[in-house]
């Protein structure tokens, strides 16, 4: 393949500040920039003409013209006093990123002996065998140019250990804001570890805080050891002009449980690449998404569930509301391997379009080599249901009330699998406030801040 | 309370009601009754306000206002409920959270204080009470997998939660039980005030031996053909419409 200009600029970016970027990382970590290189050599940005990107073309806007966030951007810790009501937050185990780097001081300090939860540069270079066995294990640089220029760039994100056994009671809380006077790209990179018959829940709130352009390519791998339980959240409330791509790699092994659900409340454009592969008997994962757009916003959750061996199963349930002329689409490639008999694979996606101009496109692509199967998937595409309109008006309910109760009844499905009561109920309300048109006033926003406030009331 | 004049409405191009007259006042029962397809429910939804269907000539005056220049959730607002013949299964709308907007959304419009939750939650006791409804339904999603009965008997219990004063009962009777009607049949009685009204369409003489109405109107075709005391309700009971049918004729 021939690399673009922007490819090119973009390799050039990397060749000049290579030597900073790779100061202070682990080896393991700056080893793997040079298959990235290699592998974003040959693959480049993907173009709407690779297929998993047909739907979203990214390439126009990944180019060295936005500055690499390597530092705060003007951004000092102070600032983040601003975040009033977060400082309850420190308590528990809410932590910062700004611009992708981990803010020091934020770290939750009252997590369970043995699990640390903090800056992926730091911890990194502590934990050079957890380095050797995980990272890039799930997230293969050789299979998508946004994987390896991640990779290429990582510096900072987050990362989370929680050795054997170790329950974290509280979920951990990470508030990505991206703020400063300059546009910029941030590659962050996170990795979240799970060892045998441990458990974490884990939230990513990612925000904006300030009017300039974001280009995000973020790398989350996840791995759950057996009997593990990972609980991951993502609630994504940025400014139109963001681009962000998350990519989302899991790995999971026997017996173990992954919940993974993904809010997309407000955005530019996003792109969310949701990898997970089932790799030990009986292990079993419930994904879900809802993203609710308006204006030109587009949405685009690509999934790919890989049932690698016998007696798994999995979930899958994405919905969309969308609104005026906002875009989306959702890709559900399951891939059952021939000997992963007695698979259980289910997936749905819904989508409700409130005008003639949204447009949705559903795939579900099932690759099926195993023959004692069950799988079912269906996409809908529909309008809100004027009999039940009619029935709510004529109980006296305005229209626009009787609008927002049947918005928020077909997305209440996806917000019931939140399994945090006091979070449910935060998103909850940030959802009807977002069907409400309250949301998108704000270009920042505060509800991580009120949702650590209630997520300790509640604990 | 009701004065409906000459009223004409069409859908899909098809003249449903073809000119009705009718007259309601306060602290009366009317039933209505009729052969399938003659337009009893046509005229319910026409006088609650579904826009499926266009008025084409005609006045309804309602309270003084004209009614069918009001949206459905003001008609609502003044004081009109319907009793769907088939009630719309609405899953993630719960019937607290519908019972409550619909409530303090017809409140505020009379210009009246809302309700506090406790007082609210007082009065849904109150009123499952009258119409002996299951509490598990009202803490299920709005008649999402209801029984035809309950959905009935759910129907009651909103009007009994939003007191109206005028109730159009669509086949409210129909699917329910000997001991279900009688409830029903009973919550509609107690509601009974000299200032507020009912329409029932039926087409069984058992439940207005429960309700007996003040008039009793046949709707055939579009039209109100016949209109008369309780013992008409009798005469269609035992000899069907066919000898009205043929006074038409002839
Ligand atoms: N949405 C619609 N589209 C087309 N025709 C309709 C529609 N709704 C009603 N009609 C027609 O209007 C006529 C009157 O229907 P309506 O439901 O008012 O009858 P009804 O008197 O209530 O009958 P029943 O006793 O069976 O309930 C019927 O011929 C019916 O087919
Ligand atoms: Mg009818």
């Amino acid at each position: 393949m021939n690399l673009s200009e922007h490819d090119i600029s973009l390799q050039k970016l990397f060749d000049t500040n290579r030597a900073f970027i790779e100061k202070d990382a682990a080896a393991g970590v700056n080893l793997a920039r040079v298959k990235a290189a290699e592998a974003f050599a040959v693959q480049g940005i993907p173009s709407s003409k690779v297929e998993a990107y047909k739907y979203t073309n990214l390439q126009p806007w990944f180019k060295s013209g936005f500055e690499q966030a390597y530092g705060l951007n003007g951004y000092s810790a102070d600032d983040l006093k601003t975040f009033e009501c977060n400082v309850h937050e420190m308590e528990s185990h809410t932590i910062f990123t700004v611009n992708g780097k981990f803010v020091e001081g934020s770290s939750g300090h009252a997590l369970p002996e043995g699990v640390v939860a903090g800056s992926f540069l730091e911890l990194s270079q502590k934990y050079p065998e957890i380095i050797e066995k995980y990272y890039g294990r799930q997230a293969k640089v050789e299979t998508d140019g946004f994987i390896a220029l991640n990779t290429m760039f990582a510096m900072d994100g987050l990362f989370i250990y929680v050795p054997k056994n170790k329950v974290v009671e509280k979920p951990i809380q990470i508030v990505n804001v991206l703020t400063g006077p300059s546009d910029l790209m941030v590659n962050q990179r996170n990795l979240i570890v799970v060892e045998e018959n441990a458990q974490v829940r884990v939230l990513f709130c990612d925000h904006t805080l300030s009017m300039s352009r974001f280009l995000v390519n973020t790398v989350t791998e996840g791995f759950v050891a057996e009997s593990g339980m990972l609980d991951f959240y993502n609630l994504q409330n940025q400014h139109n002009g963001t681009v962000q791509v998350g990519g989302y790699y899991f790995d999971q092994e026997a017996k173990s449980q992954l919940n993974a659900n993904y809010f997309t409340l407000h955005t530019g454009i996003t792109r969310n690449n949701i990898f997970s592969r089932l790799g030990g008997e009986h292990a079993e994962n419930h994904i879900s998404g809802l993203y609710v757009i308006d204006k030109n916003q587009h949405v685009d959750n690509f999934s790919f569930i890989e049932h690698a061996v016998p007696d798994c199963e999995s979930n899958e349930l994405f919905k969309g509301v969308m609104d005026d002329a906002s875009t989306g689409a959702f890709t559900g490639r399951i891939l059952v391997a021939p000997d992963a008999q007695r698979t259980n694979a289910y997936q749905s996606n819904n989508n409700l379009l409130l005008t003639d101009s949204a447009k949705m496109n559903s795939r579900p692509q099932l690759e099926i080599y195993a023959d004692d199967v069950k799988c079912s998937h269906g996409a809908t595409v529909g309008q809100l249901d004027e009999n039940a309109m009619f029935y709510l008006r004529a109980r006296g309910i305005s229209k626009e009330e009787a609008n927002i109760l049947l918005m928020y009844a077909f997305a209440y499905e996806v917000i019931e699998k939140i399994k945090v009561p006091s979070l449910k109920e935060q998103i909850r309300q940030l959802v009807e406030k977002r069907f409400r048109g309250e949301l998108d006033k704000c270009d920042s926003c505060v509800v991580c801040g009120q949702l650590g406030t209630n997520l300790i009331k509640a604990n | 309370m009701l004065k409906i004049r000459n009223l004409h409405a069409m859908i899909d191009g098809k003249e449903i009601l073809r000119g009705i007259n009718l007259d309601i006042k306060a602290g009366e029962i009317h039933a209505i009754m009729g052969p399938n397809g003659s337009g009893k429910s046509t005229l319910a939804s026409v006088l609650t306000g579904n826009e499926a269907f266009e008025v084409v000539e005609g006045t309804v005056e309602f309270n003084g206002k004209d009614l069918l220049d009001l949206s459905p959730e003001d008609r609502a607002r003044e004081g009109l409920f319907l009793s769907f013949q088939y009630p719309v299964e609405i899953p993630g709308v719960s019937m607290t959270n519908f019972m409550r907007t619909a409530l303090n959304e017809q409140k505020k419009y009379r210009g009246e204080d809302v309700l506090s939750a406790s007082d609210f939650l007082k009065l849904m006791r109150d009123r499952k009470n009258l119409v002996d409804i299951d509490s598990d339904l009202t803490n299920r999603s709005v008649n999402e997998g209801f029984s035809g009965g309950e959905k009935k008997k759910n129907e009651i219990f909103q009007m009994a939660m939003l007191d109206p004063k005028l109730a159009i009962l669509d086949e409210t009777d129909s699917g329910l039980d000997i001991d279900a009607l009688r409830i029903v049949a009973n919550g509609v009685n107690k509601l009974r005030r000299p200032d507020n009204a009912t329409i029932l369409i039926t087409h069984y003489q058992r439940l207005l031996d429960y309700i007996i109405p003040d008039h009793v109107h046949v709707l055939y075709n579009g039209r109100i053909v016949k209109s008369a005391g309780k013992e008409l309700a009798h005469k269609l009971e035992e000899n069907g419409y066919d000898w009205i049918k043929k006074e038409l004729v002839g």
